[in-house]
């Protein structure tokens, strides 16, 4: 057996005195070896950051380690001071942030950042800086490395970005590289694309690679071996083999069932009425007009026809740029489309103009992606429930009666009116924007990337809720997601959409078992956790 | 399925502080919200507390020295000036032109500042343009050049001052309510509450304004200390308040010529200004700091 890479011992890492449980991290021990990938897994909160943060020495000042050590190649890096610890970073353990649009400095070009780290590090003259840049952009796949080179990070994609800080990360051929959540922010074909890059590196680096995620899918995908972290302590470790197919602690096991999964036997037959229309809905853009310069055009929206009868679920799924925000935008009229029509019941929705339209918009409300910004901070969940069904002529006492009504049905106390949205957590607001676009009624509801901000358990529980509230109401819901597994899983039919065109349409049966588009079938094979199927919880709790 | 927990936090332990606890724990504000709160009294009460008529004359007690100088007397605990007035009195008095002043001027300018700025945030385009053009050109215009220029043309009198003030110094409220409105607009929550039909004065009335609220004061007592500073330079160069009305400046300025021998006739109106100034400045700080919603809780 080799020796350990980094050997954690009892770790402890306390929080400030205020928050709601004594320690972020308590009583954490792992050992990790060369040429392996360890997946730190949990939900937000579970301490899984804090972990990878202490051994980067990066923990935020209100965190203090309160005992434990971290043995990196023999040496305690808890007890290395500040400087010692500096020159590690980035040379010997190095890590790969979340979000590539906001870890690379917009004033520098990609080469002057990543020679940076030679400069720092390292007494290599200039023509060798830029000879083993250049290798490493060779090395993380990069198309076009002078190009790259001289290019700043906004001329660059976001997986483009994300490939030039593990670049960055790997230029001093570190013997530990920390991972958090770098896929996460990325598109599903991207993310593909990431994880066979990292599973590449480990091999041709011997390094150790601690991997942060919450997806059980991307764990499947690369772990060798698996931390499962809850509230700060770890439930469950063992090989990738042992945790995803015999779990043991009912907290992973939880978390395996939660992982989203197309939703078996035949869908329920539809009725023919058809609750909405569009026909050759389309949306140009034009950008960057200048006194002097001509604008550019972007087709955001190319004409798309659609229908979506009464109680169906249509699911609409696009990366980042395919169009589907727009789409949604114009549906609901925040953005006024150039040309077609929205047929809702009897009445064309695209016509008019917006303040005419004010009357109309009962008929169709959206969930939003993000629940902390979608809720009014400054007005009481009552208030902000009651505004709308207010607006549309509903008296106070009435739309109260409703609200409270509906507050049963997303299945929170009927006190939540009296409060604010600060004092609930994400799943929570979430089902309070349910409940507020339910308030009047509507008979059409889009659910704009409703749950991909919300953690995997709380994801499934808030899908769950929507499906039900559809059965229970014949509602018409518009499910708008750039993840074809949450699609699978509540839809009954897909809308593939790529570069503003609708590329395939179908049952989710039909575009999972036969995609006719390549676009599709892309997607489909970089969905991550292929090869894996959820072991049956029953029969090994049984 | 494993159920999850639903409920929600325990009320009492989380139900959070209310506004007024959590300025009232900020030791700025406390300290500037009682000096403040002292010298409102002052001049509310003035015609009660002030020993003396603040005009009324005496010329066998001129200059007269405070009580803390070997040859004051408590009789004018703060002394008399060139014309043997009560200092005391004019000092109360004064609090009044001050405060005056200060609050006309952040109604005036709050309003014309926080109504161009909202409008010019929300609606963009075209009318942040035009906005923005009227901005400039209130930036480029020196207040105390305007305001020297103005009371030249009418002369100078309290109400001159007031509206001078008024409408000039709304360039701030404009240009921070119009980003932080410009910020908001693409929140969520606004696009919710259009999608649910509400009409744009009320959106901007209920749902924008309660959020940039906290600006709004913070603002509102920077430009009132500001205000109060300009009134008093002003008066100083003899342009605003005129004599013989009490008003601290003023006073600044008549003291003058005393500056030598009798430089408490100067000190006083002087701290003054400063401990009104202070008062209103670490409140505004303080607002600052309660109302910022990550302190809540």
């Amino acid at each position: 057996m080799t020796e350990p890479l980094l050997s954690v011992r009892n770790l402890t890492v306390d929080l400030p005195a205020s928050g709601d449980r004594l320690h972020a991290v308590s009583g954490l021990s792992f050992d990790m070896y060369p040429n392996e990938i360890v997946c730190v897994v949990g939900e937000s909160g579970s301490g899984k950051s804090v972990t990878a943060f202490t051994a980067m020495g990066l923990l935020p000042k209100a965190l203090k380690v309160a005992g434990g050590e971290m043995l990196f190649e023999g040496r305690d890096l808890l007890k290395m001071s500040r400087h010692e610890h500096a020159g590690l970073r980035g040379k010997r353990i190095s890590m790969v942030f979340q979000e590539p649009m906001t870890a690379l400095n917009p004033c520098f070009t990609v080469g002057d950042q990543i020679e940076e780290i030679f400069r720092t590090h390292t007494k290599l003259s200039s023509a060798e800086c830029k000879a083993r840049t250049m290798a490493l952009l060779e090395e993380v796949r990069l198309p076009d490395p002078p190009r790259v080179y001289a290019s700043y990070p906004h001329q660059l994609s976001g997986g483009q970005r994300q490939r030039i800080v593990i670049a960055i990360a790997l230029a001093m051929d570190p013997k530990l590289l920390i991972a958090d959540e770098p896929t996460t922010a990325l598109d599903v074909t991207t993310q593909a694309q990431i994880l066979s890059l990292f599973k590449t590196l480990k091999t041709t680096h011997n390094a150790g690679i601690l991997f942060v995620t919450h997806d059980f899918d991307v764990v499947a995908e690369i772990a060798d071996r698996v931390i499962v972290m809850q509230k700060g302590i770890v439930v469950e470790q063992g090989t990738a083999e042992e945790v995803l197919n015999q779990p043991q602690h009912p907290y992973t096991r939880q978390l395996i069932a939660a992982v989203p999964r197309k939703r078996e036997g035949a869908a329920p037959p539809l009725q023919e009425e058809i609750a909405l229309q569009v026909k050759g809905l389309s949306k140009t853009f034009h950008l960057g007009r200048t006194l002097t310069r001509k604008a550019r055009t972007v087709h955001a929206l190319h004409p798309t026809d659609f229908t979506v009868r009464k109680g169906e679920t249509l699911g609409i799924v696009g990366e980042s740029g395919s169009g589907k925000t727009t789409l949604v935008r114009c549906l609901i009229r925040l953005l006024d489309p150039d040309e077609g029509e929205i047929w809702i019941g009897d009445r064309n929705f695209a016509k008019g103009s917006r303040e005419s339209l004010r009357a109309a918009r009962k008929d169709i409300q959206i969930v939003f992606q993000d629940p902390y910004g979608s809720l009014n901070p400054r007005r009481s969940i009552g208030e902000q429930l009651i505004g709308a069904p207010m607006n549309f002529g509903v008296s106070r006492d009435v739309a109260w009666e409703r609200a409270k009504r509906l507050m049963k049905i997303v299945r929170l106390e009927e006190e939540a009116l009296y409060r604010y949205p600060s004092q609930f957590s994400g799943g929570q607001r979430q089902r309070i924007c349910i409940a507020r676009a339910l308030m009047v009624e509507p008979k059409v509801l889009i659910a704009d990337e409703a749950v991909s901000a919300l953690d995997v358990s709380v994801q499934k529980e808030v899908l769950q809720l929507l499906a039900d509230i559809k059965r229970d109401m014949g509602l018409t819901i518009l499910f708008i997601t750039h993840d074809l597994r949450v699609a699978s899983q509540i839809c009954d039919n897909l809308i593939v959409m790529s570069h503003g065109k609708i590329v395939e349409r179908g049952t989710v049966d039909q575009v999972f078992g036969d995609a006719q588009d390549a676009y599709t079938r892309q997607l489909l094979s970089a969905m991550p956790g292929r090869g894996w199927e959820v072991p049956d919880l029953d029969a090994l709790s049984a | 399925m494993t159920s999850l927990d639903l409920s929600l936090p325990k009320a009492g332990t989380v139900r959070r502080k209310g506004f007024f606890a959590r300025a009232m724990a900020n030791p700025g504000f406390l300290f500037g919200a009682i000096l403040l709160g002292l010298i409102v009294t002052m001049a509310i009460l003035a015609p009660l507390i002030a020993p003396y008529d603040p005009l009324a004359q005496n010329m066998l007690r001129r200059t007269v020295s405070p009580f803390w100088m070997s040859d004051g007397n408590w009789a004018h605990p703060l002394g008399t000036d060139g014309l043997g007035r009560d200092y005391l009195s004019r000092i109360i008095y004064g609090a009044r032109i001050s405060l005056l002043i200060g609050i006309f001027t952040v109604i005036c300018s709050g309003i014309i500042g926080t109504v161009m700025g909202v409008l010019a945030g929300y609606f963009g385009g075209k009318v942040d343009l035009a906005i923005n053009f009227l901005i400039m050109t209130r930036l480029t215009l020196p207040v105390v050049m305007v305001a020297l220029a103005v009371v030249a043309l009418f002369g100078g009198s309290l109400m001159v001052v007031v509206l001078v003030l008024g409408l000039l110094l709304w360039d701030r409220f404009a240009v921070v309510m119009r980003s932080a409105v410009m910020q908001i607009r693409n929140q969520e929550y606004i696009q919710a509450a259009q999608s649910m039909g509400y009409s744009t004065p009320k959106l901007l009335f209920r749902e924008l304004l309660p959020n940039i609220f906290d600006r709004l004061a913070v603002i509102a007592t920077f430009e009132m200390a500001h205000a109060i500073l300009l009134e008093a330079s002003l008066s100083f160069l003899g342009l605003g308040v005129q004599p013989p009305t009490p008003s601290w400046g003023l006073m600044v300025a008549e003291g003058r010529q005393y500056l030598l021998f009798d430089s408490w006739l100067i000190l006083i109106p002087g701290a003054a200004i400063c401990a009104l100034v202070l008062a209103i400045n670490m409140m505004g700080d303080g607002l600052r700091d309660a109302m910022a919603p990550d302190k809540r809780n």
